[in-house]
């Protein structure tokens, strides 16, 4: 295994006869901070981190090798298991970047429904963050259960359109599944409400909190620059003021016609981090909206789509604004009913690999909350 | 008979019955506010908390209680063996010898001391050694750390809070805590001293472990602190302290500070009503408590310490030097609270101001899109 290079030390005593033994600490995999099987071993020195070293594949399952033995539609069903706190959107990712292979084309009110759905989606991880983050902060579960309510309300609505709350598969190549229920749009402008008023609760418990701010300011600030080096994207690079957002710099689906702003941060510390996220939050509620005002009738999937889909000699990257940054997907196919290759870009892994600069010289406590800010999703990071 | 004699004429017999009394009590009374706690946390989080066994969930306390006897006591092949055999017994029996001054009503006690005050917290301080002892001997790092986590913390927060109480012996004139309560007859000290009652409330939250100082048993941290190696009977002899250690402040910091059994009106209603005013006053502490708790994020601890000896430490030493001047010097009363309510204005002023600098909205840092140079757009 390699190391990594020995970085600058944090505090040692002038007189070398008191300098004390840096001690290893094993965080994880099983570790109530590290939000699934990740682990970090930290080398401390009293309260202070010297060296962090991130270890990963614990959750390694295989997708990519897994897409290319099964066809097509099949292959669907693995990938909303990568971001799992964003099922719908991770589906539409992978149905993009077939589609745009294949040239089947989606009817627009399957358009206007994946969007309300990936937004969802990103609401729903969103909060899984705010409350995850509240209690690694501290906050004893309190921010946790609150966004839990709001989760719960979403995967209802998700169960009552698809049939299923975490991995639907119900977004298909060229559209979705079925239609909705009926009484879709009083229920979802129901659901709007609801959210806003959780965001209301989590905001007034959190961002007011001096605590909170006191902990979260001016801790691990990034630099673009060094964001951008690093392949950092989503709200951890939006959090350094760029305001790089796929929706707007490469619209795909219908995110061309509708209104939003992209919430940056200025100095890409922790709170400017989970600023980001709470204002894009309210960003999506916004877009939901919009949605809903403008979606159009007729089918909700592509009539002239083959029983089988073949694909003959073709390859694209498709990138999509995932929840916690850029979701690429790189599709290729050599003919037949199965991708000759699938890559998933996951930002989850590209923004762990900031993980070691930002955690040195910071405090035990504070390692802790920058692996909460980076918001990683286990299922994405470990493929 | 007064509950000042003795019962059956003997002392030692007399002392033997009160602390059996006291102890019984407490122990069901722990029981009791864990769930007592866990309802009302759950009401704080939209929750419903226990409602499974028993009507309401009442007999969860009692499952829990048979739970942890029966559960096996598990001794990690690393750990000190004596060290951390002994360490749970370190921890509570401070608790229960503080226990044995606290005065519930008048003369009932265990026994009231001269010195009561003195004696609390001489004892209570005791109980780090237990602690520190379980961080050591558990052979776990996350334990280690609690443990010194902890050591710091507690004697550090130890002289705000000695600083607090002094200032309230001062005026009062005695250590006996029977004393303090009955001059409580007419106004309770917070009136007078607003400020120390602001700083002991503080410093007894670092002392108890709990939100925001919750930094030795941190759980998102370093997974549970000191006790993170015990389980069944020695784990809840830690939880058993943590709750009568909770119940012990409360009892103390409202004679003290919220006039104990005296206040409103209790030497004049007798014994049932005194009793009655130290449980309400009692419950309404915890409940202070664990309010804070589940609503505050936790601290770091440098910021921590800072706080300690910062903020707390000179205005608590403030305090101090001004009760001297105004009781040596024989000025009126009123002014003990004029400049402990300038200092408690002064604390919360800090804080606000602090916090007024903070984004009030969230949509203040929501820029609309736009080209950036130098970027990858």
């Amino acid at each position: 295994m390699t190391r990594w290079p020995e970085p600058a030390l944090v505090s040692k005593l002038e007189d070398p006869s008191l300098n004390t033994v840096d001690m290893t600490v094993n965080i994880g995999p099983q570790h109530p901070a590290t939000h699934g099987v990740f682990r970090m071993v930290l080398t401390i020195d009293g309260e202070m981190v010297v060296d962090c070293e991130p270890y990963i594949g614990y959750l390694h399952r295989g997708l990519e090798k897994l897409s290319e033995n099964n066809d097509y539609r099949q292959a669907m069903g693995y990938w909303d298991r990568t971001d799992y706190l964003a099922g719908m959107a991770c589906e539409a990712a992978y149905c993009y970047a077939v589609e745009k292979i294949s040239g089947v084309t989606v009817p627009e009110r399957a358009e206007y429904i994946r969007v309300i759905m990936a937004e969802l989606s990103r609401i729903n991880s969103h909060f899984m963050f705010l409350g995850a983050f509240g209690a690694d902060v501290g906050s004893f579960g309190t921010s946790f259960v609150y966004a839990w309510r709001e989760r719960e309300r979403i995967y209802d609505f998700f169960e009552e359109v698809a049939g299923d709350r975490m991995f639907p598969t119900y977004i298909k190549i060229g559209g979705v599944a079925m239609d909705l229920p009926d009484n879709f749009e009083s229920r979802v402008r129901w659901l709007l409400g609801s959210i806003n008023q959780g965001l209301e609760d989590l905001d007034g418990l959190l961002t007011g909190n001096e605590i909170f701010v006191e902990r979260c300011r001016d801790l691990a600030p990034m630099t673009a620059e060094r964001a951008i080096a690093l392949g950092i994207t989503g709200p951890v690079l939006r959090a350094t003021g760029i305001p790089w957002d796929i929706r707007k710099a490469e619209p795909y689906g219908v995110y061309d016609r509708l209104k939003f702003d992209i919430p940056v941060g200025r100095q890409g510390d922790i709170f400017d981090r989970f600023f980001v996220r709470l204002s894009e939050m309210y960003q999506s509620t916004r877009i939901i909206e919009q949605c809903l005002d403008q979606m159009p009738g007729g089918l909700v999937l592509n009539p002239d789509l083959p029983k089988t889909l073949r694909i003959d000699n073709a390859e694209a990257y498709f990138r999509y604004e995932g929840t916690k940054g850029e979701y690429g997907v790189y599709a290729m196919a050599r003919g037949g009913n199965k991708p000759y290759r699938m890559k998933l870009r996951s930002p989850s892994f590209c923004n762990l690999s900031a993980l070691r600069e930002m955690v040195v010289g910071t405090y035990v406590a504070d390692a802790i909350i920058i692996l909460g800010s980076l918001d990683i999703v286990l299922g994405e990071v470990d493929k | 008979m007064t509950f000042g004699d003795p019962f059956f004429g003997y002392s030692w017999l007399d002392a033997i019955i009160r602390v059996v009394i006291v102890v019984l009590v407490m122990t069901v009374f722990v029981m009791y506010w864990t769930y007592g706690e866990r309802k009302l946390v759950a009401r704080m989080q939209m929750r419903l908390g226990p409602m499974r066994t028993g009507p309401y969930g009442l007999l969860q306390a009692i499952a829990d209680s048979l739970k942890l006897i029966a559960k096996e006591d598990i001794r990690p092949a690393a750990a000190d063996r004596w060290v951390f055999e002994f360490a749970p017994y370190l921890t509570f029996i401070p608790v229960l010898m503080v226990l044995a001054v606290l005065p519930f009503a008048q003369d009932w006690g265990v026994r009231n001391l001269s010195m009561g005050l003195f004696y609390v917290f001489a004892v209570l301080g005791l109980n780090i050694v237990g602690i520190m002892m379980a961080g050591l001997g558990s052979g776990n790092k996350f334990a280690l750390l609690g443990g010194v986590r902890a050591a710091g913390q507690m004697v550090s927060y130890e002289i705000p809070l000695v600083m607090s109480l002094l200032s309230v012996a001062m005026i009062a004139g005695t250590l006996d805590l029977d004393a303090i309560a009955a001059m409580q007859h007419y106004r309770p000290f917070i009136l007078l001293q607003p400020l120390a009652f602001l700083i002991f409330f503080t410093a007894m939250l670092s002392e108890l472990h709990r939100a925001p100082f919750d930094i030795p048993v941190a759980e998102s941290e370093i997974s549970g602190g000191y006790f993170v190696e015990y389980s069944g009977i020695r784990w809840s002899m830690f939880q058993l302290t943590e709750y009568a250690s909770m119940i012990a402040w409360s009892v103390f910091g409202s004679v003290i500070f919220l006039g104990g059994w005296e206040y409103p009106k209790g030497g004049d209603w007798g014994w049932g009503w005194q009793l009655t005013l130290t449980l309400i006053k009692s419950v309404v502490w915890i409940a202070a408590i664990i309010w804070v708790r589940t609503t505050v994020p936790r601290l770091r601890i440098d910021q921590l310490m800072a706080f300690c000896w910062k903020v707390l430490l000179p205005l608590a030493l403030v305090q101090l030097l001004m009760n001297g001047f105004i009781l040596v010097y024989d000025w009126p009363q009123e002014l003990l609270f004029v400049t402990s309510g300038l200092g408690a204005a002064l604390l919360v002023g800090i804080i606000i101001a602090r916090a007024i600098r903070r984004p009030k909205k969230t949509s203040g840092l929501v820029g609309t899109y736009r080209q950036v140079q130098g970027t990858p757009v």
